[in-house]
């Protein structure tokens, strides 16, 4: 199955936080690689979208959007670091 | 790496009118859009589609920023059998409205404050996010050396020909080379053929030159030419990637 950049999430995930996720950088649970969201594999022609680690493609996130809700697993990611303008 | 500007506010869905349908070849058009409220948006960044039928139903792309962050334009390839692409190609006409939420993505951004020489690589409809630096850099009579090469499968699939023909002749530092994979214009001096290490070669920049890097196509394009920049000693951190899936 054909897949896209992690880019392809980004009006998804931004209806959910403030900042935008694509260009945080994340530690994929599984197998440790860090790397900004926007270089995950995303496969969209899905109910939901699911976003795999490039290095050994273990899920890392999921988001199923309904009409009234969202439901994010971010359970393949451990961490996240994320960019903000300087205080 | 790019610093990049965390945006704050909530992201909200609008309405957009269609202000002017410009035709680019025979399946590509640009559509400009009066989207009253919109925030500006940097060069490479995506704006979400969102079309409702009478019944209710809705259908929901992703499309990258055709210009420059004055105004709001895309340019939709007819993608057959899509949901969205069909619409916005063949039916939509100036007036008509739709909702537009954006912009969106920041990863895969150019700002004319970067100072290193950029190379462009486009396949296809992937040209439509690095025109949007072509012209971000045009209109900020930025100087920072540009180099594009732009695969298209002949002459009639080439989007923007005639603004590129300007553009090499106005802005002082952008080159754009085309490479044909499958008919080129009679006289042309390479042969058609995919994109090779040899065209980067001769038409991109070597990589001492550290140039950021932007690759945009189809997804098995994408992965072939920055398999050859990085072949060619480009740092895989410097190659900034968009892929859009496959093109059938």
């Amino acid at each position: 199955m054909q897949w896209v950049d992690g880019n392809d999430l980004a009006g998804a995930v931004r209806e959910l936080f403030a900042t935008d996720l694509t260009v945080a950088r994340g530690r994929c649970a599984a197998c440790g690689r860090e790397g900004m969201v926007a270089e995950a594999h995303v496969y969209n022609r899905a109910p939901g979208l699911v976003a795999r680690c490039p290095a050994c493609e273990a899920v890392l996130l999921r988001l199923v959007r309904a009409p009234d809700r969202a439901w994010l697993d971010l359970r393949g990611m451990s961490c996240l670091e994320f960019p903000l303008p300087a205080e | 790496m790019t610093k990049v500007e965390a945006p704050t506010r909530a992201l909200l869905w609008r309405v957009a009118t269609i202000a002017e349908i410009r035709e680019e070849t025979i399946s590509a058009r640009s559509l400009r859009l009066d989207v009253p409220g919109w925030p500006g948006h940097l060069a490479g960044q995506h704006v979400d589609v969102r079309l409702t039928a009478e019944d209710g139903y809705q259908a929901q792309r992703s499309y990258s920023l055709a210009s420059d962050p004055s105004t709001v334009e895309i340019t939709v390839q007819r993608v057959p059998r899509g949901e969205l692409s069909p619409w916005l190609c063949d039916i939509a006409t100036v007036g008509d409205q739709f909702e537009v939420r954006g912009p969106v993505g920041g990863y895969f951004t150019w700002s004319p404050q970067r100072p290193e020489p950029v190379l462009l690589v486009a396949g296809g409809s992937g040209i439509v996010p690095l025109m949007a630096m072509v012209r971000a850099r045009g209109s900020a009579e930025s100087r920072v050396p540009f180099r594009l090469v732009y695969s298209v499968r002949d002459p009639d699939t080439v989007i923007y020909a005639a603004e590129f023909m300007r553009r090499i002749r106005d802005d002082q530092g952008l080159d754009v080379a085309i490479v044909y994979t499958r008919e080129t214009p009679p006289g042309a001096p390479r042969p058609a053929g995919r994109l090779s290490a040899q065209d980067l070669g001769a038409m991109g920049w070597p990589a001492q030159s550290e140039p950021a890097c932007y690759v945009c196509g189809p997804t098995g394009f994408v992965e072939a030419a920055a398999d050859l920049l990085v072949a060619a000693g480009h740092d895989p951190q410097r190659i900034r990637t968009e892929r859009f899936g496959p093109t059938s």
